[in-house]
Parts: structure tokens; sequence; C-alpha cells
């Protein structure tokens, strides 16, 4: 019971960072844009949220303003994919090159690491009345603020997306800009806040990172998420309710590599580290033949 | 003699010396400001990075050292770029190509020159096995190798961890340290210039551009590789193996990257240690692109990221200016050098005239 438990819970918090990151790609993979950046938009939103909590001695605080700093730092990726028409992923490698010097940077300057790990405000959990109590399920609703709210996110993507015009506008920006353009969609306005609302979601979910799942920021720690989050997403379908489906997926994955490696077992722990890497791989070819990208991914797009 | 080269116009070469001059330009302006703002003294950190890099034999000699593994990485990148083909996972090649070459030179007893060999040879079938996965997913499952090659990093990075952690580790070193055996002296690379640091390395690394350029130029194999990169649909018309060449790019791309982590291993770091090969697969990602997958872009650019690498650890002595910046200037060159546009003088012109 206590083993479900604690599994359930690993497995939500596992999953938040790529729900919410992978929610934000939604929107922004639907407009046609491939952003490998995110791994570096997660990093600068991992240390900017550490640093806003260390400031304020907020968690919030340090949330907001990890998202707003990532935002900001995303602009630079939609300026030069948008505005210059440069190769979106090798803006998206630059970012992430250049997110790894500023983050560590900038943790030496904010932060006296020589004096230990400072001890800041982080995400706690917040039990909901009653249905904290059910066992074993109970462990769903003994998380973070954050949590609940990537989830409830994820009805509110699949509806903006699949029943608004807003949504209709940035499906067919990605399935076919020249045509939108000619219907009076500004294509490259539509791309340029998918960008930065992925860039803020990419952000709140670093921050979840260093200050949900651990209590600091760790140089280099995003390790990968980044890009599972662009994995889920296209697992997913390119929708809400799949980036959700594959994001639980990979969470347990990810849950799994850690009670095994508490569970003491004959296997380096080395080998264990491999797991959520090898579902990615495993799905990404399993799975992938289902997905199907919008039809100008990647492509970019000038007015004539 | 008579020479077949294709006459360029006058501008034309204007411009591909014009934007990547302009590029790095505008990264050290920008990087600069960027330090200044974060409160160094940007020519105090310059000052410190060229005098480290280049104020000295030595120093060069070390510049030159850092320059090889990351132009053979950056060839990695090339070689599959060329062929249509984003190889983000030289880092994972380096280090599976190090492996196989720690398990030669450690565990087989050869000849000198011969080792040498043995284990350039290993790496590089190591290193373009490993870069051949990737290429069979995107073949067989249709894959995209953005994810695969990442994901394949992490793989490799903890499967080497594994490895000199447990079955090949040093049991006899005196530290408790991770870490594999020293290479055997037959095994390592004999210096070029006596009172440098400078390695043998630099001779595979000029090797491997020489038959980067020969391979793509002057062969059939190499033809096809950049008509698929190019147009896919137009090279399968005409009758080329989009799958076979996507193999054999990615092959060569791993077995690039694997002899980049043969000549670190041989000539500087002498045993794999934790972590001790990290980055060198985006810095040649950076290479390659300065360098526009040409070898000779290759060449020179391999020699700036030289440059950067090995006066940054003087620019932090000097300075203060941690070593870590220096990769805020690597992006800074990408971005500018993808983001050419900013720079467009013909467009500029235009805009002073007033048309467009």
């Amino acid at each position: 019971m206590e083993e479900l438990y604690n599994f359930l819970s690993s497995l939500i918090r596992m999953s938040t960072p790529l729900l919410i990151a992978g929610l934000g790609l939604v929107f922004s993979a639907n407009a046609g844009i491939v952003n490998i950046g995110t791994e570096g938009f997660m990093l600068v939103g991992a240390l900017m949220g550490c640093a806003g909590s260390y400031w304020t001695d907020s968690a919030l605080c340090g949330a907001l303003i990890a998202m707003i700093a990532t935002m900001l730092f995303s602009s630079v990726f939609a300026f030069f994919v948008l505005n210059m028409q440069a190769d979106q992923t090798v803006v998206g490698a630059a970012i992430n090159i250049f997110a790894s010097g500023l983050t560590i940077t900038l943790n030496r300057l904010i932060f006296d690491t020589t004096a230990g790990v400072p001890v800041i405000n982080t995400f706690v959990p917040v039990p909901v009345p009653v249905l904290s109590g059910i066992p074993i399920l109970g462990a769903l609703f003994n998380q973070s603020a954050v949590c609940y709210l990537a989830f409830l996110a994820v009805p509110v993507t699949w509806y903006i997306m699949k029943k608004t015009h807003v949504g209709l506008e940035v499906r067919s920006v990605g399935e076919n800009p020249r045509a939108s353009d000619t219907l009076g969609i500004n294509v490259i306005r539509t791309r340029w806040w998918t960008i930065l609302l992925s860039g803020l979601l990419s952000g709140l979910a670093g921050a979840y990172m260093s200050m949900g799942q651990m209590s600091f920021f760790v140089e280099g720690m995003i390790s990968g998420k980044g890009f599972m989050a662009l994995a889920v997403v296209v697992l997913g379908c390119y929708s809400a309710a799949g980036v959700l489906g594959a994001s639980l997926i990979f969470g347990a994955g990810m849950a799994l590599q850690y009670r095994l490696q508490a569970a003491n077992t004959a296997i380096p722990y080395q080998i264990i580290a491999m797991l959520p890497y090898v579902i990615t791989l495993v799905a990404v070819c399993v799975m992938i033949r289902k997905s199907r990208a919008p039809a100008a991914t990647a492509m970019a797009y000038t007015k004539e | 003699m008579e020479r077949k080269v294709p006459r360029i116009e006058g501008r034309a070469v204007f411009d591909k010396i014009y934007f990547p001059v302009v590029s790095i330009c505008a990264s050290f302006l920008v990087g600069g400001a960027v330090f200044a703002l974060l409160g160094f003294d940007p020519a105090a950190a310059f000052g410190g990075l060229l005098s480290g890099s280049l104020g000295s034999v030595g120093a060069w000699g070390e510049t030159l050292n850092k320059a090889v593994p990351v132009a053979l990485t950056g060839l990695s990148y090339a070689v599959a770029q060329r062929c249509g083909v984003v190889n983000l996972g030289a880092e994972g090649q380096v280090y599976i190509g190090a492996l196989c070459g720690v398990l030669v030179g450690t565990e087989l007893n050869l000849p000198g020159p011969l080792h040498i060999l043995a284990v350039l040879a290993a790496s590089f079938l190591g290193g373009a096995v490993f870069g051949a996965i990737p290429a069979m997913m995107k073949n067989r499952f249709g894959a995209s190798e953005l994810i695969t090659t990442i994901m394949l990093n992490y793989v490799a990075l903890y499967f080497v961890h594994y490895m000199i952690a447990g079955p090949i580790k040093d049991m006899d070193a005196t530290s408790n340290y991770a870490q594999s055996k020293q290479m055997l002296e037959t095994a390592q690379l004999p210096r070029l210039i006596p009172g440098t640091r400078l390695h043998a390395g630099l001779i595979v690394a000029i090797a491997a551009l020489l038959f980067y350029q020969f391979f793509l130029f002057h062969t059939t194999r190499g033809y096809e590789l950049r008509v698929i990169g190019l147009n896919r649909t137009a090279g399968e018309c005409a009758g080329m193996n989009a799958k076979r060449n996507t193999l054999i790019s990615m092959f060569l791309a791993g077995g690039f990257a694997g002899l980049g982590g043969a000549c670190e291993l041989m000539g500087v770091q002498l045993r794999i240690l934790e972590n001790c090969f990290n980055n060198f697969g985006f810095d040649g990602v950076a290479v390659a692109l300065l360098g526009g997958n040409t070898s000779g872009g290759v060449a020179l650019s391999s020699i700036l990221f030289g440059a950067l690498k090995s006066g940054a650890t003087k620019m932090q002595m000097k300075s203060g200016v941690p070593t870590a910046t220096i990769y805020m200037l690597q992006g800074f060159i990408i971005l500018f050098v993808v983001g050419k546009k900013l720079f467009d003088y013909h467009k500029l012109q235009g805009r002073r005239k007033g048309g467009k």
C-alpha cells in the first residue's frame, strides 16, 4: 500500500514538468515550430525560479519570476526563427548552448556557492480536503498547487486548440501559412505568441523541477527533460490529451527508476538511470507512426 | 594545368567571408556587453582570452589541441547535415568511441604506431556503429533524429559511467574516483613540437578533413549523399537510395566523432574519467555551423573554438570571468551566423534607397 502510494505520488511529480512544458509546446508545435530550445528554456526557468524564491522568500514569486524571465528569453528564439527566418533546429541548439553557459555563470554570481547550498522556499504539497484521505489514490490529491494547475490546464488547452477560433488559427498557421495569410491571419504574430507562451510554460516547468522535485538549482539539471517534452508532444499526436497520456507514461518510467534505485536491486544505478531515456527511444520508435506533424513544420514563412 | 573551378562572382566570395566575420565580431560585441552587464570587465576578459589562447607557442599548442576533437565532432555534424540529417548525438558517439579506444589501448599489447592505429580504428568503428542506430530508427520507424540522438547521448554517458565504475575500473589507482586504466605507452600520441603539449591528433584531424573533402566532392557516394541532402525527392527519382545514404552519413558521422574521442583520449586525458568528454559534441555543432559544413570552414572555426576553450582558463584567472561564459559566446556566434539576415547589406542598401 505504502509502496503504491509513494509510486503514484512520484509518478505525478515526475510527469508534471513534462506535462507543463508539453502543453506549451502543443501551441508552438501546432503552429509549425520545432523548438529544441525547450531544454535551455527549462534550464533558465529552473535557475530563475530559485533566484526569485531566494530574493523574495516566496516560491510563488519565484515561479512568476521564472515564467517572466523565460518568456523574455524565448523572445530571442522567436526573433531569430520568425523575423530572421533562421533554421529552427540550429537556433534551438544555440539557445541550449547559451543557456548552459548563462545559468552556470548566473548561478555563481547570484548565490554564494562556496558557502553551501542556500535554503529557499520551495513548492509545498497542498492536500485537497477529504480527497487526499482516500487510500492510495489520495496521492493524487496531496501535491503542490503547480501539479493541480498542470492537470487542470489539459482540458483548457484542449478546448482552446479544438473549439475556439484562436486554436483554429494556430493550427491553420502550422498547416498552411500561405493560405492563412491570405485569409487575414497574421502568421508571424500567431507564431510569436505561441513561442512566448511555450517559453512561459517551460519556465514554470523548469521552476517546478528545481523547487518541486528538488530543493535547489543544480548545473545542467534539466538533463534532457526538454527533449523529452518534445518527444511527449510528438507521441501525443500534438494534442493536449495525448500529451497528458505520454507524460504519464514517461513519468511512470522515471518514478520506476527512482523506486528501483531505492529498492537496492543488483542492477547498477547507472543502468537504471538509463531507463527514462530508453523508454523515450522505444516509445518514439513504436508509436510515432500514428503521429502526423503539421505540414509546415520547421519551415520559415516570409510574406510576399 | 587548367582547373575546373566554376567562376564565382566577386560578390559571392565577399559574402562567404563577410557573414562569418561580421557574425563573430557581433558575437564578441554583444558578448562583451553581456559581460559588462554581469559586472565583469570585458577588456580584461578578452585580453585574458587572447593571451591564454594565442599569446605564446605553448598557448598555440594548447589551442590546436583543443581544436582537434571539435574539428572532428564538427565533421560529424557536417557530414550528417550534408545528407539532411541533424546529428545532435556526437556527444554520445565520442563517449562510445573513446570507450572502444580505451579497451584496445589498455588491454591489447601492440608495437607503437600499430597500437595507435588500432585504437583509432576501434574508436571509429565504435562511434560509427553507435551513430548508425539513430539512422536505423529513422529509416525503419521514422523516428526523428532530433529526439533519438539526444536520448542516445544519455544512454552512452550512463553506460560509460557504469563501465568505468565497474567492469573496466582502474583498481590500482590511489584515488577512489571512477576511472578507466591509463592507456599503455604504445597507445599514447607523441608530442609534435617539443616544449608544447601539441599532440599528433592534429594529423588525424587534418587527414579527416581531407577525407571529408575528397569523399563528398570526388566520389559517387559523396555526390549521392549531397543530392539526398539537398532534395530527397529528386535524389530518389534519380534512383538513389535515400535510406542507405542516411545510414552511411550517420555511420561516418559517428566515426568522425569516435575519432575525436580517440584523439582526446590518446593525446590529453589518457584515460576515461566521469564527464571528461562533455560538450565536445555540441561544440562540434557550433563549429560545423560557423564553418558552413565545408572542410576549410570547419578547420578555421575549430581553431576559433579551440582558442575560446584554451583561453577560457586564463580569462578566469585574470578577470574572474567564469569559463562557462564561453558557452554564451558560442551561442551568440551560432545565433548570428544563422541569423545573418540581421547583417544583410544587400537589404540594408536597398532600404537606404527606399526600395524593398
